[in-house]
């Protein structure tokens, strides 16, 4: 096939955020690949300058509002970092909890919601309710099931109000907490059906070398701590990130695109937390995962839709261990007076880590602050693929391979709004 | 008006979802109706919402749900075009409302931030205000929320289809703190708490969560800040905190602009 033609996606669907896709094809070379975020931009990090520490949680989970825990969680340990705080262990077992609720809610959505229509052949899920409307009702419910969590703990699902530097405003009692067991139970059944009926799904042929980048914590399937690792060589503390990536501007993004300094793109996400931490998942996952063929290292990325079933398996699981295990904290929080420091903390977000730092002055104001959410840390890893899988696609119908660099794209689950708030840090080196 | 209804219900009223700049959680609300979303997409035409739908139909929409602030000159034109394609205008949530958290750069210099930052200014379209919709087109609906409560969302989508006016409250948060039985955190335990100015709606959550309302819904129809202001003082707040407090979520709603530049001018 000779001439060129070109693949554009205006508007891209099924995403969270306003993000364009543009790939120029001169026969079957891939001439020139623009993932583009229009979104615009926010501008957090500039304006939190000023803010009481206390407010971060609050403020940055607007940055989201598919992931808000996310930002609530980095923001807390970066706090308590600067802070030199120690929380309560059962603080440390809700937060587990908290987040749980979110992998189940966001991963519910984007496995069935937002991706499974692709590899169906659907324009939504709508119009795949009408098919597979079993499989659709079963999906909402899983969903609800991790919003509940959510809001037994926080209040709400969107924007919850309880997460605090120190701990919680306020924290539930067992008999509150017990109470989600047998729903939960339903839910572990309902993901380990989402493994198997996302594994029979047809997978195009497409694995990268990628450099997984994800936490790794001595015991556990990452959350909120341990080391930042990769399947490179890569082993690092919160504290190193900025010496380790950075940020590149480039000029069709409202985002910046993050690098590994002198090794290039990376991926973060699910593939990425399933390649580097297998050995930590529970047994019920682990089995589930090698029932479904899955064994690490997964390299196609399209089967990060059957991880992403894995990982629901896992947070159900933890999330019955950690409400069998809790006992209430005998305070909510520890206290937080002001104090100067600086404090950074990487999570474990759906969508892959989100990185915060926060240097704070002795009447706890807000000095400088950064965040580096997963969207942008994949950025440079998407176009990188579409430029590999277009080059795939060159003999395809112009519509059908458009179709096929959009499911790519959805792959990484990609939270644009996240993405955008990213201006700001420019700014911040002014 | 009458006969715009009635072509409304010969076929399915077509509902388009628009967003500007915002964190995308109140069209979630709308996935988040898990218990009510298949009903909803029953009785209507998802016309438009790429959030979570390829399908991209092109106008006129019966109802234009519109998330998000106008922030540049891109977005101050494409909410003309909105405006145009939509019967009636649904503003969600603060951003929409108010302006969103992102209007805290009101009372900064971004031209200045552009300038030192960019070798090419030209390229970054950024206006100098974030603002809500309602100051750029008329608006027939705002639903305030941060996020919005996906429970008013239903209901007030279910009145515009039915033609009636929704049930949506513009009482302060402490009726429904009232409601709910909570003791007052204000009184009994001296918490600074914005409920007596705030739009109710999210249930009286954070007196429930033993902290202070921060604000979330916005002003309510006739808020008394200045009385809630000294009512702050005497709790030993600083007139920055107060004026902090005012300044978050809707921080450009005008009654709570005037009571954060207040406590600036003291």
């Amino acid at each position: 096939m000779t001439g060129t033609r070109t693949i554009k996606v205006d508007t891209l669907a099924r995403v969270e955020g306003e993000g364009a896709l543009y790939i120029k094809m001169a026969g079957e070379r891939v001439a020139d690949v623009k993932f583009r975020i229009y979104e615009p931009p926010r501008m957090f990090e500039a304006f939190m300058r000023g803010r009481h520490f206390s407010e971060a949680p609050d403020i940055t989970a607007r940055i989201c509002g598919i992931c808000p825990i996310a930002y609530q969680m980095s923001a807390v340990h970066a706090m308590e970092r600067a802070l030199g705080l120690k929380i309560d262990p059962a603080v440390r077992l809700l937060r587990r909890l908290f987040y749980c609720g979110e992998w189940i809610e966001s991963h519910a959505l984007h496995v069935y919601m937002l991706h499974a229509p692709d590899f169906l052949g659907y324009q939504d899920v709508i119009a795949m309710a009408k098919d597979h409307g079993e499989v659709v009702q079963k999906a909402l419910r899983l969903k609800k099931i991790g919003n509940h969590i959510v809001q037994m703990l926080g209040g709400r699902e969107i924007h919850p109000i309880s997460a605090a530097v120190g701990g919680f405003h306020k924290t539930p009692s067992k008999y509150q907490l017990r109470e989600m067991v047998s729903d939960l139970e339903w839910a572990l059944e309902a993901s380990l059906e989402a493994v198997r009926w996302t594994s029979t799904l047809q997978f195009p042929d497409f694995e990268q070398d990628y450099e997984f980048v994800a936490l790794r914590h001595p015991d556990q399937y990452p959350f909120n701590e341990g080391r930042l690792v990769s399947n490179r060589g890569l082993d690092i503390d919160a504290a190193e990130y900025e010496d380790r990536f950075a940020e590149v501007h480039v000029k069709h993004s409202n985002a910046l695109h993050s690098v590994l300094r002198g090794r290039g793109s990376y991926l973060v996400g699910p593939l990425a937390r399933f390649n580097l931490n297998f050995d930590k998942l529970p047994e019920v996952a682990r089995k589930a995962a090698t029932d479904a063929g899955l064994k690490p290292p997964v390299k196609n990325l399209f089967r990060s839709i059957t991880v992403r079933a894995v990982e629901l398996v896992f947070a159900c699981a933890e999330a019955l261990r950690v409400i069998a295990e809790y006992e209430p904290p005998p305070s909510p929080r520890v206290e937080a007076p002001n104090r100067a420091g600086v404090g950074q903390a990487i999570t474990e977000a759906p969508r892959g880590i989100l990185y915060h730092r926060y240097a704070i002055d002795e009447n706890g104001l807000i000095v400088t602050a950064k965040i580096v959410p997963p969207t942008s840390q994949n950025q440079k890893r998407i176009e990188d693929d579409l430029r590999e899988y277009a080059a795939q696609l060159a003999a395809w119908p112009l519509e059908e391979a458009t179709w096929k660099c959009e499911q790519a794209v959805r792959c990484y689950d990609p939270c644009i709004s996240c993405a955008t708030h990213f201006l700001k840090v420019v700014i911040e080196r002014e | 008006m009458s006969s715009k209804r009635k072509s409304a219900s010969r076929s399915k009223p077509k509902i388009g979802v628009f967003k500007f700049a915002s964190c995308d959680g109140c069209q979630l609300s709308l996935l988040d109706a898990e218990d009510e979303l298949l009903g909803v997409v029953g009785a209507v035409d998802i016309a438009y919402f790429p959030e979570a739908s390829r399908t991209m139909l092109k106008g006129p929409y019966d109802i234009g749900l519109v998330e998000g602030s106008i922030t540049t000159h891109h977005d101050a034109e494409r909410i003309q075009e909105v405006r145009r394609k939509c019967k009636t205008l649904i503003t969600i949530g603060a951003c929409a409302t108010a302006g969103g958290i992102q209007a805290l750069r009101n009372w900064k210099d971004v031209d200045e931030f552009v300038r030192a930052v960019y070798a090419s200014p030209q390229f970054i379209s950024t206006l100098k205000l974030s603002t809500p919709i309602a100051e750029h087109v008329p608006v027939d609906f705002e639903l305030r929320g941060c996020p919005i409560n996906k429970y008013q969302l239903i209901e007030l989508i279910t009145a515009t289809l039915a033609g009636r006016k929704p049930n949506v409250p513009t009482y302060s948060v402490c009726i429904e703190c009232k409601r709910k039985a909570n003791v007052c955190i204000a009184v009994a335990r001296g918490i600074a708490c914005l409920g007596p100015v705030t739009q109710a709606g999210c249930g009286g959550l954070c007196p429930s969560f033993d902290r202070g309302c921060y604000g979330c819904y916005g002003p309510m129809e006739t808020p008394n800040t200045a009385s809630l202001t000294s009512q702050f003082r005497i709790l030993g707040q600083s007139d920055d905190q107060i004026s902090r407090s005012f300044r978050s979520f809707n921080a450009w709603s005008w009654q709570f602009r005037r009571a954060s530049e207040e406590c600036e001018r003291t």
